[in-house]
């Protein structure tokens, strides 16, 4: 019944809408007609969401459609913020089933999901992800704190002779005026600031300003008074990156970026783990806080810039699409995700055994959000 | 034609010019001289423009052709497979359950075995874990698929002894036959141990371990292991997408234009769908997807990734294209054409379908290649209603979830595993080629049908 009143209406509309001859109006009314009735029953799982996350849940859906008689789930990489909204935009058929994401959901986006009756959601921590900044084997390897990455990339840094007791925080603030790393920390070698990095839209970036950025800027000492006084500025202040030419923005391709840095051995870049691992004999990943990006560091979270991966699933959609508690049993599988696992030789950084079991009986119990 | 024979005619009246410099006449002979510069820089800058466009079209192919070459080749390796009889032993009778239960076996299992056999000296967790990565993991599906296609491979005589089966080798051992390894580097360094490089040497010694032609590049679809990745599934995309297209954005595209060119009344109504048409021509096609996300998936509740709704999206965006260059193809048939056939006593709708679209047809036909060639090329439209996707299915009808040939290479160009590389480019160069034959079929067609006045 539904399906043919929906037919009736494409078919009004398009002759509405359209000045096609009644002939071509039909033909395109009854394939979409048709199409509409095939979008009633969907047969495939529906996976949307970040582009740090799709390396690894891509592996996993590949495993499963080759292993059981379900169909392979299809994956769209849509970031992670595009990808919740998918997922938040309501239950049914039309709607994806899970979606991926390179930070925890936020509250404002629970918010979105729920208003929309999306509102039995598990979720399932995967594992951990460095980001890294790295150069060219050709050069020496840099060992930078947080504190220096604040102060090479930012878009304002305080005025290196300001006196804290004199005035107001408007005359703290300068343009940034680091030119070379040897005036930044005299410790680095005198070559010019240039850092190829993520552009805004990019879930890497966002990570990188919150565990980088932020955390160096607090550590920067005539700052603390702002962050009392003005919470407001100090957020910009923290999260702004330079736009003068030092921090290039190097697109979505890390492998291009990858190859940049090969070409210009001055340049350092700052990309996920996963491209670091796949090109070790080409670049070296800086030492942040004196910590290597190496895996076992990044897994005990003793490498600072590390975060966390979620995959979250729409508990209403059980019932609806077949094979879904399969692929989460997939995803959570020893085998999968465990240390030994498919998804670390790809180089998603493995979760402590007891955060693996207690999100794996989450998806294993379906075990929903409580919000 | 002249331009370019005059120079010499004016050096024989070098002469003249000797001997008397102001004479009207030497005037005439300099200002000639300067011309005929003038019209040589011309014809050489237009000859430098395309040598230029040529030679950037060869680099661009060089480099590709380059990259992609080794694509076309993959690495396999010989084992010699003791097909398991235990696992076999209890067959059912009926057709379809034995078949079922052949495919239910275990081969990872036999497969590992084997490369132990091979390898005993690999004993420890850690070396028997790289010894079993050396093979794709593609690998328990071609025996699984080797044993289907011949099941008496299960009988008495060939199950007793171990046979030998070609298997796909894991991306980074091809990579490594490849020479894309660099063996100077410390092991540290490099994506495969040392204890795996003598493993390889030691197969290529027996050669166990040979490059064949990559016929799964061609019968495959998408996959996140290298190896086993092919283009299939995005070239059956690309063309379920375009089928729709044409399907739609010709007939339609084409009465528009006939009736815009040869019907319509000159009033303002025309005038503006005429402006509407041109600038719907410059339109981003970004927003095309856009359009098709708010109209055909949200409004009509068409699936997401589907060819069906591509298609549609690109159709819009052909259009004015289509309709542009057929109002120009059906402007250049003469009037005369249409004076006689109205003067024999055809209709307008007659003297049009039998005279005047047939032969504005190889004009028409150009403008709907240079439309499809843009459609077959275009990501960003498709990006918005999802065709942008990790799909591992290869499609069979329109509505099938499908990606299309560009936003293969998009992806692949964006995956951390190095083998990635070649096959990005080698799928550059396919589309490259369909480009190529579409392009190819469309002249040899319009050479035949065209005609001159």
């Amino acid at each position: 019944m539904f399906m043919s009143m929906n037919s009736i209406s494409v078919i009004v509309h398009a002759a509405l809408l359209t000045n096609l001859r009644l002939a071509s109006a039909a033909v395109l009314a009854i394939t979409i007609g048709m199409a509409a009735a095939n979008a009633q029953a969907r047969d495939h799982i529906r996976i949307v969401g970040s582009s740090t996350v799709y390396p690894f849940v891509t592996v996993v859906a590949e495993k499963f459609g080759k292993s059981t008689n379900f169909r392979t789930p299809i994956i769209e990489a849509t970031g992670s913020g595009g990808g919740l909204k998918l997922f938040c935009a309501g239950v049914g058929a039309a709607h994806a089933d899970f979606a991926n994401t390179s930070r925890r959901i936020k509250k404002s986006e629970l918010e979105k999901c729920k208003q929309h009756g999306v509102t039995d959601i598990i979720e399932i921590k995967i594992g951990y992800d460095g980001i890294v900044l790295a150069n060219s084997k050709a050069a020496p390897r840099f060992s930078l704190t947080r504190k220096d990455i604040f102060r090479a990339l930012a878009k304002q840094t305080p005025k290196p002779n300001f006196n804290s007791n004199a005035s107001g925080g408007g005359e703290l603030l300068a343009r940034n005026a680091y030119v070379t790393w040897a005036e930044v920390n005299a410790a680095l070698p005198a070559d010019k600031i240039e850092v190829l990095g993520p552009p805004p839209t990019s879930g890497t970036r966002d990570a990188f300003v919150e565990l980088a950025m932020e955390e160096g800027c607090s550590q920067v000492e005539s700052l603390h008074s702002m962050r009392e006084t003005e919470p407001a500025t100090y957020k910009v202040v923290c999260h702004q990156i330079r736009e003068d030419g030092a921090f290039i923005e190097a697109g979505e391709n890390d492998n291009l970026l990858v190859r940049k840095l090969v070409k210009n051995p001055k340049a350092l870049g700052i990309f996920g783990f996963s491209f670091l691992d796949q090109n070790t004999d080409v670049v070296q990943g800086s030492l942040v806080d004196g910590v290597p990006p190496e895996f076992e560091n990044i897994a005990d979270g003793s490498y600072p810039i590390s975060r966390p991966l979620y995959v979250y699933a729409k508990a209403a959609h059980l019932r609806l699409i077949p094979g879904m508690a399969e692929l989460m049993a997939e995803l959570t599988d020893e085998d999968t995700w465990g240390d030994e696992g498919y998804l670390a030789e790809r180089g998603l950084i493995p979760m402590p055994p007891a955060e693996r079991a207690a999100f794996r009986a989450a998806a294993q119990q379906q075990t929903t959000m409580q919000f | 034609m002249s331009g370019l024979r005059a120079p010499s005619a004016a050096r024989a009246g070098a002469d003249a010019v000797k001997a008397n410099r102001s004479s009207p006449e030497s005037l005439i002979r300099k200002s000639l001289r300067a011309r005929y510069r003038r019209e040589r820089r011309f014809y050489q800058t237009g000859v430098a423009a395309i040598a230029m466009g040529v030679l950037f079209l060869l680099w661009l192919l060089g480099v590709s052709a380059h990259q992609a070459s080794s694509a076309f080749f993959q690495t396999y390796i010989a084992l010699d497979i003791q097909l398991d009889a235990t696992q076999f032993a209890s067959l059912p009778l009926a057709a379809d359950e034995r078949r079922q239960a052949i495919a239910d076996a275990n081969y990872n299992k036999m497969i590992k075995a084997s490369l132990r056999a091979t390898f005993p000296a690999a004993s420890s967790r850690q070396d028997k874990r790289r010894l079993y990565q050396l093979v794709s993991d593609s690998a328990e599906y071609m025996l699984r698929d080797a044993v289907l296609r011949n099941p008496d491979l299960l009988k008495p005589p060939s199950v007793q002894a171990p046979r030998r089966f070609w298997v796909l080798a894991d991306d980074e051992v091809d990579m490594f036959m490849k020479g894309y390894i660099d063996r100077a580097q410390p092991e540290a360094n490099r994506r495969l141990s040392d204890q795996s490089i003598a493993w390889i040497e030691h197969l290529r010694a027996q050669q166990r371990i040979e490059k064949r032609f990559n016929r799964p590049f061609f019968t495959a679809g998408d996959s996140r292991d290298a190896e086993q990745s092919g283009i299939l599934a995005a070239t059956l995309g690309s063309f379920f997408t375009l089928a729709v297209t044409m399907l739609l954005a010709l007939p339609v595209g084409i009465a528009a234009a006939v009736y815009l060119q040869e019907f319509a009344p000159k009033n303002k109504l025309v005038d503006v769908v005429e402006v509407n048409i041109n600038n719907l021509a410059a339109v981003p096609s970004i927003i095309f997807g856009l359009l098709g996300l708010a109209v055909l998936i949200n409004f009509f509740g068409l699936p997401r990734s589907v060819p069906l709704v591509g298609g549609i999206v690109l159709a819009l965006m052909t259009l004015p294209t289509i309709i542009i260059s057929s109002r120009a193809a059906l402007a250049a048939v003469p009037p005369r054409i249409r004076q006689a056939a109205l003067g024999v006593g055809a209709s307008g709708v007659q003297t049009v379908v039998h005279h005047v679209l047939p032969l504005a047809l190889p004009g028409i036909l150009t403008g709907a290649i240079i439309g499809l060639a843009r459609a077959l090329g275009e990501t960003a439209p498709l990006l918005a209603i999802g065709m942008v996707a990790f799909i591992v299915d290869v499609p069979s009808a329109p509505t099938d979830p499908a990606t299309a040939l560009p936003v293969q290479i998009y992806l692949w160009a964006d995956s951390p595993e190095r083998a990635f590389v070649e096959r990005t480019s080698a799928a550059i160069l396919v589309l490259l080629a369909l480009l190529a034959v579409i392009n190819g079929l469309v002249a040899v067609f319009r050479n035949k049908m065209e005609t001159r006045w």
